[in-house]
């Protein structure tokens, strides 16, 4: 499997991602900086944690109008799998590749630790490998977490089983309980959780790994 | 010119910043505060004379990126 990581002026989660993608692929991914305004060809898109452009005006909002992320919307059209973590759940939706907006978490704490997340939909590339009601593991890292979407946007990604993770135990605020979402072709996903921190024992357990086993074995 | 962007939290969007600040100015002692959303204001230079095209102008940078019109309003002027 073919992967970039596209990184921002202020992205810190770039190279526990470019690890994960080497160790579960055996390729290393290509880094691309946002400047870019071409993506090589690859299977899999990833936009990483962080906090891009100091999360200036909006979490996410600078980042989503560089110049790579038109590619990105391209590639993405065109139905190449596109992961955003964290930093990269706010800079899709800034974008507008996903709907909703992360919002400052409800406690107004940043938030960092262990959750736990139930899937709810194994129809997409990054969650076939779990089944549907699977709880898993997922650490946690960010102060701007709280997803919100208007009520029609809400039945709709409800409707189309688009909500692809669910917070067992809300840390955030986020409507529904929302932890990650598919794009309507099902081939962006947007998470605020971190699968890339926790794919070996070292990390203190592998429930990252079927994600991107998962989004492996698709292109395989 | 000099212009000024106004961006607001729409109604019914939860602020958790503005109860906070809320809170602080009970704190305070200031009693009757019914509630308090903090938004954002944008001082902008524009070149130009042409007060219509940088309002139309405006309008478009607010839209596009000083405002998330997903929870957020936007108000444009120009001010001298």
């Amino acid at each position: 499997m073919k992967s970039a990581v596209v990184v921002f002026p202020g992205s810190n989660r770039e190279r526990d991602m470019i690890a994960t993608l080497e160790k579960i692929s055996g390729q290393r991914p290509v880094s691309v900086w946002h400047a870019d305004s071409e993506l090589p060809k690859v299977d899999l898109i990833v936009i990483p944690g962080g906090f891009s452009y100091g999360d200036y005006l909006r979490s996410g909002a600078i980042a989503a109008r560089a110049p790579i992320m038109a590619a990105i919307a391209r590639e993405a059209e065109r139905g190449v799998a596109v992961l955003g973590v964290c930093n990269g759940f706010q800079i899709l939706c800034e974008a507008g590749l996903l709907p909703g907006v992360l919002m400052r978490n409800a406690g107004l704490r940043f938030i960092c630790k262990e959750v736990e997340l139930r899937v709810e939909t194994t129809a997409s590339v990054f969650t076939s490998g779990y089944a549907k009601g699977q709880v898993i593991r997922s650490p946690v890292a960010h102060g701007d977490g709280n997803y919100r979407a208007d009520d029609e946007t809400l039945a709709r990604l409800k409707g189309e089983d688009r909500i692809a993770f669910r917070y067992v135990g809300n840390p955030n605020g986020s409507i529904d309980d929302i932890a990650g979402i598919l794009s309507e072709k099902r081939n962006i996903l947007g998470m605020m959780p971190h699968p890339e921190n926790l794919i070996e024992p070292l990390n203190g357990g592998t429930d990252g790994r079927p994600l991107f086993e998962s989004a492996l074995k698709a292109v395989a | 010119m000099k212009a000024r962007v106004t961006v607001t939290l729409k109604n019914g969007v939860l602020d958790p910043q503005g109860k906070a600040i809320e809170g602080a100015l009970g704190a305070l002692g200031f009693a009757g505060v019914g509630g308090v959303r903090q938004g954002k204001v944008f001082d902008i230079e524009i070149a130009g004379t042409d007060a219509d095209k940088a309002k139309a102008d405006l309008e478009a940078m607010a839209a596009k990126l000083l405002a998330n019109t997903v929870i957020e309003n936007y108000r444009v002027e120009i001010v001298g």
